[in-house]
């Protein structure tokens, strides 16, 4: 079996982890979806939503790997770290629950990663700011799709609002995460490289409640549960979620296709 | 630029004119804005490339069947630039790759929404009409916001009742 990679800790490192792998994990649990959209449209649209997020996190896991001093690249970050060595924020891995919970998560981070990339775009990192400007276009053609069915479901039926309504209950204990700063955040603003992520925070309520207040939908009260997903303390779900996706190059290393 | 250099650049042009695009076969690469570039370096010939989408699985196919044209005409050793500043728009496709789409039953986008972030349209949704490509009629609907690649989303017309697929303005 192939061994796993260490990587080093260095806040720029991790700012730009915490991104890739939230766009590379929300792609996996989007591509879980092909073969299984409630229609065909669907189907299409979801797969291709997580061909954009993989694109992005190839782009932004290879410019990690160049900061690395290590030499990694793009596929031994994706595929050879371990579970603690992933950054994202933990809602990005929960599992894809039903259409009404894809729906509400991609809206959640499609606006988040779009306030992002539009920030990023005057990142001191050349390369960073390129790479926003392409998936700035990206992230807001998903937001678009994800307002259009949270206003379509929440608007609907009884059961497609119940629907709703229980996926942001389930969602909402997740948020505070993508809102809280540390030392990682506070590196990135001081050195120009990005936004800090409470930055971010008052843009994204007023996006969504934008959305949500079109829909008939709120988001719940915030809880005291933290969820820690960035710093590499993942929920249940993420061992199953790398173990799918991971199998081919540990099973094979190199396998290629 | 001397003579020779002026002339080995135009011919790659002219070879990379004949390059498809692999899921819009109707249309060259140059065509699609993808070619930004050719320059004549001290090693060979550098074409620059911008891709379309981050995740266009098109992208390496398209690199290589580059690099592959400008070798054939005999205008090697070349190499593959990649630039993702500024990102690719479909502002970039040609007038005659804007005619060679409609001709392939593709509804040619219309100008891309400026840079920057957008409002979310809540009302309205529906975006101006985009005109079939066969009959021209404005009285068309969208089915899907994403289509068979990452670049097209899906219509149809409602005099002529044919589906087609519209290029999206990005």
């Amino acid at each position: 079996m192939q061994a796993s990679i260490q990587i080093p800790a260095t806040p720029e490192l991790d700012y730009l982890l915490r991104l890739g792998d939230t766009c590379l994990i929300s792609g996996q649990r989007l591509g879980e979806w092909c073969g299984h959209g409630p229609i065909l449209e669907e189907d299409i649209a979801l797969s291709n939503m997580a061909l954009d997020l993989i694109g992005q996190s190839r782009a932004l896991l290879t410019l990690a790997g160049q900061k690395s001093g290590k030499g990694f690249d793009e596929d031994q970050l994706a595929f050879l770290r371990d579970e603690g060595a992933y950054r994202n924020p933990t809602l990005a891995e929960l599992p894809r629950g039903d259409f009404a919970f894809t729906i509400l998560r991609n809206l959640v981070l499609s606006t988040w990663l779009k306030l992002i990339w539009e920030r990023l775009r005057d990142s001191r990192d050349a390369e960073l700011a390129a790479i926003a400007g392409k998936a700035l276009k990206e992230a807001r053609y998903h937001q678009q799709h994800a307002a259009d069915w949270a206003v379509r479901l929440g608007d609907g039926t009884e059961e497609s609002r119940r629907r709703c309504e229980a996926a942001l209950a389930q969602i909402a204990p997740y948020l505070p995460e993508l809102f809280e700063d540390d030392t990682v955040d506070a590196a990135a603003e001081a050195s120009g490289l990005g936004p800090a992520w409470s930055s971010l925070r008052e843009p994204w309520l007023a996006e969504m409640g934008e959305v949500l207040g079109e829909a008939g939908l709120a988001l719940p009260e915030s809880t005291k549960f933290r969820s820690t997903g960035k710093v590499g303390r993942h929920s249940e779900h993420m061992g199953y979620l790398l173990a799918e996706m991971q199998y081919l190059q540990r099973a094979y290393p190199g396998g290629a296709w | 630029m001397s003579v020779a250099t002026a002339s080995r650049v135009d011919a790659a042009w002219t070879a990379l004119a004949e390059v498809l695009d692999p899921e819009v076969p109707a249309l060259s690469v140059v065509d699609l804005g993808l070619v930004r570039e050719v320059n004549e370096r001290d090693d060979g010939l550098e074409v620059v490339l911008t891709p379309t989408y981050s995740g266009c699985p098109a992208t390496e196919l398209i690199e290589q069947n580059v690099l592959d044209a400008v070798v054939a005409a005999g205008l090697g050793p070349a190499r593959v630039l990649t630039r993702r500043a500024p990102a690719w728009s479909s502002d970039w496709i040609s007038e005659e790759g804007k005619r060679k789409l409609r001709e392939y039953g593709i509804a040619p986008p219309g100008p891309a929404l400026p840079e920057g972030a957008q409002p979310i349209r809540l009302v309205g949704r529906r975006t101006a009409a985009v005109p079939c490509p066969r009959c021209d009629s404005p009285r068309t609907e969208q089915l899907s916001a994403f289509g068979s690649t990452a670049c097209k989303s899906l219509h149809r017309c409602l005099d002529c009742r044919e589906p087609f697929e519209h290029f999206k303005p990005i």
